[in-house]
């Protein structure tokens, strides 16, 4: 525990950010006393991962003064000298090399890692961490990243932020850490910050899960606009306090799953599938109206799932009506934005058929189609010709559930495509969710997180590639949900 | 992972496909030609290849970091123009030149990184340059070789022919520069990700500088054996390697984009594609379809790596 009588061992004072003509920072103070655990939140484009970039070395503060361990460091603060003060940062997108093995991206990081048997040396600090952080892993010092799951090469960022060689280690930033790990990792996570934290090293971090936060903060920064609005003990936070601190547009938990009763008298049905190898006779079927659920452990076989129906298995020709499934992605780097295009470009994409006349594109019905959706969906960009690249993740996401409901299709997929993203959007992106579903849209959604599952009428979870539980209405509970989610389905080969 | 496991893992075959086509056109040609299976027959089947693995090599530096050098063939000639002219009657002026040259890829490099240009559109404008340097140094084919190159190039070790040596030491000593020293992990992983390389505090410019430098080097290097194994040079000698060295980069397992190499498969590719050229002459088959029958294997090759790579995607 700290007091205010020792000298922090990070302060941040009056950091500013202009990226040409937006502010992302406007007057930053923060303190980070050693063996603290700094909960840090707000919403996307708050400016959250802009501070922490300044404080990792990797971008530079217009202006403002950085003060570590009483050092004063001004213009020219660089990654080395971070890494030389032992402050190190788990970004939000991976920083792993795919083509390298997992004690080749430990040497990365660490120049003393060379010379008569590095990889020897790098195996071994890798894999000591990783058993340290997250025993029974299952990830082998050459395994080579590009053919890991997410959630394993998170697990490997994240142990090697922790590892140590010749700098100790003064403070480790963690930026979103379990976006994409489920929540038996996660837990072990956030039980290796408490102790780490208690031997002596400082912990910010990033997350959208404000239980998560609550859980092991010692202090919570509230970020707004670009400033800290809030920074106090975190026994003075509850949930609501802070979400009323973050300035959310809507408060989340009005129970949004529509009643039993209007739930039978539902559309057609569209989808009926049954995933391949699944032992019982249970189905996935989806009616118009409907809000399906896939859940379970992340991984487990949800977006093999949502593929396969996006390429017509199981879709039946009501749920057609001429027209192919949508697909809203999670990894928006990889599957969803085109990054040199405009937001308008992004959107129209996939209405192309629609907008048309003879073999050319008519660009003011997709710049109509655009606009509509960007006043709809909230997308907060000037206007829709600014190239996607210039918004924060939260409104990319956005474009790109503009760009799924804008398009013909009765049936969404979304792949887990709230990673990362703040409350306040996902609010607001749930209501449109919601009202689609009302007007006879089928959605199906896999999702990691808990809260997500209330908006579904239906719950599918998923273990080992086949569905292991069909929850339905109020069974749709976190016990149920965690009990699913570890049954052994009988039969599976 | 246990020994069996590994052997019917997509990675073992991955690694394997190159050996394996190679293994496949060896056949082919002993069978057409027992006579080929002696010492002499190898040394004449795998002379040519030595210039073109270097070449291919020099390639692969470039495709590490995710660029393309379309000035190879040109560069190529131009050092074998040096080496049968400058280096043969002024050697000083001979090798500063080709410092000059390794200079000049290095700064190619740094403001491809530095300006963010496309890496084709510079090296294709480079490659006039080169070609023009050449056409400009040996305007008509001539000049002779310095006579320690073709000491070098022309001699018999016991028992194993030179260009089967010189293929294995170059193939070891690159694997183990670029796949097992540390510094060869921190090449390598600019190619992967180079954002990731920036915030581990690394310059990717000097990485990227020495990934072209290294380019040039062995560029001299298939150049200077080129010019040894032919006795003279020609503006217009190696052109076609250009195209070779992709090929051969792309045959031996390698990947156009995010840094995977593999510097022995680059050295079997090259040899594969030499060899099936020897190929279609055993079988009396015009020269003129040699370029399209190396286009065949490549893709072969690349049908058998898709399967691999469809097999590794159902498991």
């Amino acid at each position: 525990m700290t007091t205010e009588t020792v000298s922090p061992l990070i302060s941040l004072a009056g950091i500013q950010k202009v990226f040409g003509a937006v502010q992302a920072l406007s007057g930053v103070g923060l303190e980070i006393h050693a063996g603290e655990c700094l909960g840090l939140v707000g919403h996307n484009g708050a400016g959250k991962s802009t501070l922490m970039n300044i404080l990792a070395g990797t971008l530079e503060a217009s202006d403002g003064a950085l003060t570590v361990s009483g050092k004063s460091l001004g213009k020219g603060y660089s990654v080395q000298d971070a890494g030389n003060l032992g402050i190190r940062c788990v970004f939000q997108e991976l920083s792993l090399c795919p083509n390298l093995s997992v004690a080749e991206n430990t040497r990365i990081i660490h120049p003393v890692l060379k010379g008569f048997a590095w990889r020897k040396r790098a195996a071994a600090l890798i894999m000591d961490q990783l058993e340290r952080i997250f025993p029974g892993h299952g990830i082998s010092p050459v395994d080579i990243i590009g053919d890991l799951s997410i959630s394993k090469r998170q697990m490997v960022e994240i142990a090697r932020a922790f590892t140590v060689t010749e700098t100790n280690l003064g403070l480790v930033i963690l930026d979103e850490p379990t976006s994409s790990l489920d929540a038996r990792v996660a837990n072990q996570l956030l039980d290796y910050i408490e102790k780490i934290t208690a031997s002596g090293t400082s912990v910010v971090l990033i997350s959208h899960l404000l239980g998560e936060i609550l859980q092991v903060s010692d202090k919570i920064a509230v970020m707004k606009d670009g400033r800290v609005v809030a920074f106090r003990e975190a026994s003075e936070f509850d949930r609501s306090r802070l979400v009323e601190a973050m300035g959310s547009t809507l408060a989340a938990g009005v129970a949004p799953r529509r009643d039993v009763q209007s739930a039978q008298a539902i559309g057609d049905e569209r989808i009926h599938m049954r995933p391949s190898g699944q032992p019982d006779d249970q189905t996935i079927r989806a009616q118009a109206g409907e809000v399906i659920g896939f859940a379970g452990l992340a991984g487990q076989g949800q977006t093999e799932a949502l593929l396969e129906i996006f390429e017509g298995h199981g879709v039946l020709p009501s749920g057609r009506g001429g027209n192919d499934c949508c697909f809203v992605a999670g990894d928006r780097q990889v599957d969803g934005v085109l990054p040199l295009w405009s937001i308008r470009k992004n959107i129209g994409i996939a209405s192309l058929r629609r907008l048309r006349s003879g073999a050319l594109i008519r660009n003011e019905r997709e710049q109509e189609l655009a606009e509509a959706w960007k006043d709809r969906i909230g997308i907060r960009a000037p206007n829709v010709e600014a190239p996607i690249l210039s918004l924060s993740g939260g409104n990319q996401q956005k474009v790109l559930f503009a760009r799924a409901l804008g398009s013909a299709s009765n049936i969404v997929l979304m792949d887990d495509p709230m990673r990362g993203v703040d409350i306040g959007t996902k609010n607001e992106v749930y209501a449109i969710i919601r009202q689609e579903a009302s007007q006879g849209r089928t959605f199906l959604w896999y999702t990691t997180e808990m809260e997500e599952l209330d908006y579904c009428d239906r719950v599918y979870v998923f273990r080992d590639g086949v569905v292991s539980e069909t929850l339905v209405g109020s069974d749709i509970t976190e016990e149920n949900l965690l009990q699913a989610s570890f049954k052994q389905v009988s039969g599976a080969a | 992972m246990n020994g069996l496991q590994f052997f019917t893992s997509a990675r073992f075959w991955r690694g394997a496909l190159p050996a394996l086509s190679l293994t496949f056109v060896l056949l082919g040609v002993f069978w057409l030609q027992p006579r080929a299976m002696s010492y002499f027959g190898l040394n004449l089947l795998f002379n040519l290849a030595v210039p073109i693995a270097l070449a291919t090599i020099a390639q692969m530096f470039v495709i590490a970091v995710n660029d393309l050098d379309l000035s190879i063939g040109s560069f190529v000639s131009l050092v074998a123009c040096i080496g049968a002219t400058w280096l043969h009657d002024t050697p000083l002026l001979g090798i500063a030149a080709l410092l000059g040259c390794v200079a000049a890829y290095a700064a190619m490099g740094a403001l491809i990184y530095i300006r963010q240009l496309p890496s084709i559109v510079v090296t294709l404008g480079m490659s006039f340059v080169w070609s023009g340097c050449a056409v400009l140094l040996l305007p008509t084919p001539g000049g002779s070789a310095p006579d320690w190159i073709r000491a070098l190039v022309t001699f018999k070790p016991p028992y194993i022919p030179m260009p089967i040596l010189a293929a294995v030491v170059l193939a070891l000593v690159v694997h183990f520069a670029l796949m097992r020293t540390s510094w060869g992990v921190l090449m390598r992983g600019v190619g992967g990700n180079e954002r990731a390389i920036t915030r581990a505090g690394w310059s990717v410019l000097k990485l990227k500088m020495t990934m072209y430098a290294m380019t040039a080097v062995f560029g001299i290097l298939a150049g200077l054996t080129l010019v040894g194994l032919a006795t003279s040079a020609d503006a217009n000698i190696a052109l076609r390697y250009t195209l070779l060295s992709i090929a051969g980069v792309i045959l031996g397992g390698g990947e156009f984009v995010g840094g995977r190499i593999s510097p022995v498969g680059a050295v079997l590719g090259a040899m594969t594609l030499t060899l099936t050229a020897s190929f279609l002459s055993f079988l009396r088959i015009s020269p003129d379809w040699q370029i399209g029958a190396q286009g065949a294997v490549l893709i072969i090759v690349l049908a058998l790596r898709a399967i691999v790579n469809r097999m590794e995607a159902r498991r």
